[in-house]
């Protein structure tokens, strides 16, 4: 299955591992942010809301 | 206006203000690189009208962050900012009195410490036009990073960050004229470009300046 | 319809709310469909392509490097035009869009980067060379880095939207600028732009079919990050707002 990459392999495999591990981190940061907010902002209004 | 740029300057000379900083920084620079080098003349003559300019545009980064901060302090950028001159034509003098003060006395010593990397003959003119026709731009960009970043504790940093990609069109152009007149070629491309830039940069940015003082007054 | 309410249609997503539960529906559609371009791309890509003649295995690059080098631009022309919607019209959401959508520029410029450093090795037996686009993309990164040090810098979210969206546009101009000094000081290395869009000419049809999947894929997956980003530092402001609102009620 895996093509025979010859002499670049070193090359190609490493500028494919280096993207796809900076794309996967930056998608995992962004959501991780994304739901710390989100529980953030539901335990904020629901404080005011019973604060009232 | 005169009154106000009388002000800033006479802030500037006095003890303790930004008046040597930005001059001893530039010997300093320039007198370490053979040290950091080598002394090989050869070798000097080529790279001194690029450690030049880069000593120059680094000594004007240093000042720039008394450029705005002082009289943010004090609280005259206020009062400033409610005078009856347009804030454009105070960060336009303020922008001049940084040049005056750190701008000119680079340009006025650059030669002198051209004679210390030797620098050949015929560059000696180039360096001085081309300092001369681009500290101008580095104060004005200058002036808009300090605008910017005069409201934060620690602007210092992030200054020179925003301002480092600013300069980089000058610093090509302000040294690529310096180093074609060091080795006598044909120097008209870049000094018109670094004419154009610093021209531009001293008629427009001043409204970005005072647009972001105000947003940074408000 | 007519073109002015088509407008209004559009500025409607201006209004945070109708924004988040738009894109919320929206948002799974986008996932999906640039996770599924970005596999198709990069497997037909790596395993399915032949190597060229002259460059290997490594024109395997392309399917990363030219994507990623395309959106590192566009994504600062998209920033420019969401702060310029800001200055002009003052709709929040615009100035928090270009604040989503930095961080992924940054990682689009640093993947560019590497990856044509890698290629960059084997080809021009250097890892790095002071090309004119290697340093444009290099004084690029650095655009990006101020800009996104400047909005963590600033309290105040409205001081911070202004700021950086008058950085955005001086840094525009000073990018453009850079491109041709750059360009004047050293012509160099890199072969001429690899794509244009009417014609093909430059990369044979085996590698342009996926190289446009993959492309279609770097696109979709910076819409749904943006989308996503953006709903969070709706929600980032919001907090804000809200416990400002506690301490004074307090």
């Amino acid at each position: 299955m895996m093509p025979d990459l010859g002499k670049y392999a070193d090359a190609v495999l490493s500028a494919y591992a280096a993207s796809i591990l900076l794309l996967v981190l930056l998608v995992l940061v962004s959501l991780w942010r994304g739901r710390r907010m989100r529980a953030e902002l539901t335990a904020v209004e629901n404080r005011l809301k019973r604060d009232g | 206006m005169i009154a106000l740029l009388m002000r800033d300057l006479k802030l500037a000379f006095r003890a303790g203000g930004g008046f040597g900083l930005g001059l001893a920084f530039f010997l300093i620079v320039t007198v370490l690189v053979p040290f950091s080098v080598g002394p090989q003349s050869s070798l000097l003559a080529t790279i001194s009208p690029g450690v030049l300019w880069l000593g120059a545009l680094l000594a004007c980064l240093l000042s720039l962050d008394r450029l705005l901060a002082l009289d943010w302090e004090d609280g005259s950028l206020d009062l400033l900012a409610t005078a009856p001159l347009p804030l454009e034509a105070v960060v336009t003098i303020k922008a001049l009195a940084h040049w005056i003060t750190t701008g000119l006395p680079l340009v006025l010593a650059a030669p002198v410490l051209g004679v210390l990397l030797n620098l050949p003959q015929p560059g000696f003119v180039w360096l001085v036009v081309s300092l001369a026709l681009g500290t101008p731009a580095l104060s004005v960009i200058g002036t808009f990073g300090a605008a910017l970043t005069v409201g934060l504790k620690r602007g210092g940093l992030l200054l020179s960050l925003l301002v480092l990609p600013l300069y980089v069109p000058t610093l090509i152009f302000g040294a690529e004229v310096a180093r074609r007149g060091a080795i006598s070629m044909e120097t008209n491309t870049p000094l018109l470009m670094l004419a154009g830039i610093t021209a531009g940069a001293v008629a427009l940015l001043p409204f970005a300046s005072a647009a972001v003082l105000r947003v940074n007054l408000r | 319809m007519s073109i002015s309410a088509k407008a209004n249609r559009l500025w409607a997503y201006a209004n945070p709310k109708k924004f988040l539960e738009t894109t919320e529906k929206a948002l799974p559609f986008f996932w999906v469909a640039a996770a599924l371009c970005l596999v198709v791309g990069l497997v037909w890509g790596f395993f399915f392509t032949p190597d060229d003649y002259r460059q290997g295995s490594t024109v395997k690059i392309i399917y990363l490097h030219v994507p990623s080098a395309l959106m590192a631009i566009n994504i600062w022309f998209m920033m420019l035009v969401t702060s310029l919607v800001w200055l002009v019209r003052r709709h929040h959401v615009s100035a928090l869009a270009a604040r989503a959508a930095a961080p992924v520029g940054v990682v689009m410029t640093l993947i560019a980067l590497a990856t044509g450093a890698i290629w960059g090795q084997p080809m021009w037996g250097t890892w790095w060379a002071w090309d004119p686009r290697l340093t444009s993309f290099l004084i690029l990164f650095l655009f990006y880095l101020g800009y996104i040090a400047l909005w963590e810098a600033i309290e105040n979210p409205d001081t911070a939207a202004d700021l950086t969206s008058v950085l955005c546009l001086v840094g525009s101009v000073f990018a453009i600028l850079s491109r041709y000094a750059v360009n004047f000081w050293n012509q160099g290395l890199h072969q001429g732009a690899s794509l244009s869009l009417d014609k093909e000419e430059n990369v044979a049809d085996v590698f342009w079919v996926p190289l446009l999947v993959c492309i279609a894929g770097f696109v979709l997956l910076f819409v749904a990050l943006v989308l996503y980003r953006t709903g969070t530092e709706i929600r980032a402001r919001r907090i804000k707002a809200l416990q400002a609102r506690e301490r004074v009620g307090a």
